[in-house]
């Protein structure tokens, strides 16, 4: 059976906004990656950034970031 | 063939375009539908070419650029977005139909709608402008350059017109992109119509629209965004907003990889060297017997040079031009009737040469002897 993990799942109201995330994680070295936002979360846009739960603080504070349509903590 | 219609279309591209094209038909899945690692290169393409765009024409946020297929469908959805009946719109008789059909059609359903008239030189007088105001104007739509003449409109001072008197400012970029200097936020413009086949270097099926922030423009489409799917109606955020229906991504792919290539080679210098030829072209032709040259050449202005010989059909000229000297060219009314009717040529329409990048000096040439052996006749 697969391990789950606690995950930190940030979700966007546009892909454009999550293509926005994905660049600026890349560019500052922030862990996570861009995966289908699981059936748990109301989702705007089908994308979500998923990262460890403990990179939460970096993730929400991270400058210039787009605008997050919610942020989760889930089992994943 | 020696190609001078590069008003209509950049026909040769940087060859990084057509690599581009062909690497993302192989690799590109849909933008936004499902996350695979197809749909999420055509995600990261698309973004990339909104970054580029923002940057080379001042928006201020990639996701405020907004896809379309060409400049006609940004300025529809602009214009349809933003006035209805109850407004009032300052236009000018530069226009392309792009801008004046849909606001004829705004006009036959009761908008008030004004025109900055033109001289016989193609020069506008700004001066006029007050006199044109009515209490319900709501905004001015115009080009940058016409596509017949190559004049250019002052938009920063349209621009501070349009601020100081709380009106939107709806450019119609197609003849200036990616040559002559544009800085959306710089010049005061709400929103920015840009097609991506011309000065952009782009393939054809691309163009869009910048949407300076506060400006919410009603969708012209709505259909399926990828996002907020059980939503009625269209998700309110750009650029999902105006973008219904699967991307171009192919073609965008194409655009952003001509945006680096123009970002390389440096606007300046195209426009530099296309202005050049523009220039060897009107100096060669402008005193020749029975050639009547039409635009101001005094000021900047598009690389397009629009003429008659005698009284010949523009048609008849372009087609001994092409079947025997082998130059292309446009002939005809260009779909702009107000800006014939200023220069008087509503009958007899006029032949446009209209230079790029890929145009060399012995072309020009050419083409300057062809004009004379026809003149001489």
């Amino acid at each position: 059976m697969r391990e789950k993990s606690l995950q930190v799942v940030i979700t966007f109201h546009t892909t454009s906004a999550a293509m926005a995330m994905e660049r600026l994680c890349r560019a500052r070295g922030l862990p996570g990656r861009l995966a289908p936002a699981p059936r748990d979360v109301t989702s705007d846009c089908g994308i979500a950034w998923c990262a460890p739960a403990s990179a939460r603080p970096d993730l929400e504070s991270v400058p210039g970031a787009p605008e997050f349509a919610g942020v989760y903590e889930l089992l994943l | 063939m020696i190609y001078l219609d590069n008003a209509a279309t950049t026909m040769h591209k940087p060859p990084c375009v057509v690599r581009a094209v062909t690497e993302a038909l192989e690799s590109l899945g849909n933008c936004g539908r499902g996350v695979n690692e197809g749909s999420l290169s055509a995600a990261r393409v698309i973004y990339a070419a909104r970054e580029k765009l923002a940057e080379f024409l001042g928006c201020p946020e990639p996701d405020r650029v907004c896809f379309t297929s060409n400049s006609t469908e940004a300025l529809n959805t602009a214009i349809f977005g933003l006035l209805g009946p109850e407004d009032h719109v300052i236009s000018t008789d530069l226009e392309h139909n792009s801008v004046l059909r849909p606001l004829y059609r705004l006009e036959a359903e009761g908008m008030g709608l004004d025109f900055l008239a033109a001289d016989r030189q193609g020069n506008v007088d700004y001066g006029q402008l007050p006199r044109l105001l009515r209490p319900n104007t709501r905004a001015i739509v115009c080009t940058h350059a016409s596509n017949l003449t190559g004049n250019t409109l002052d938009l920063p001072r349209l621009g501070a017109f349009a601020r100081e008197h709380g009106l939107l400012f709806v450019v119609d970029a197609s003849q200036s992109a990616g040559s002559l200097p544009l800085d959306m936020t710089a010049y005061g413009i709400s929103v920015l119509c840009f097609t991506g086949h011309k000065g952009l270097m782009g393939p054809q099926g691309t163009g869009g629209l910048c949407v300076a922030p506060g400006v919410e423009i009603r969708p012209l489409k709505t259909g399926g965004t990828g996002v907020q799917s059980h939503r009625k109606d269209q998700p309110e955020a750009y650029p999902t907003r105006l973008e219904a229906g699967t991307l171009n991504g192919h073609g965008i792919a194409g655009l952003s990889a001509a945006l680096d290539w123009i970002r390389d080679t440096g606007r300046p210098a195209i426009h530099r060297w296309e202005t050049q030829r523009m220039e060897q072209f009107y100096r060669g032709v402008r005193d020749v017997p029975g050639v009547t040259v039409y635009g101001d050449f005094t000021r900047e202005r598009a690389p397009i040079v629009a003429l008659n010989i005698g009284d010949m059909g523009s048609s008849q000229a372009a087609d001994i031009l092409s079947s025997e000297y082998g130059i292309a060219v446009r002939s005809g009314a260009h779909c702009a009737p107000r800006m014939h009717q200023a220069l008087g040529t509503t009958q007899q329409g006029a032949v446009r040469f209209s230079f790029g990048w890929f145009n060399t000096p012995e072309e020009v040439d050419q083409a300057v002897a062809a004009v004379r052996s026809i003149a001489e006749e």
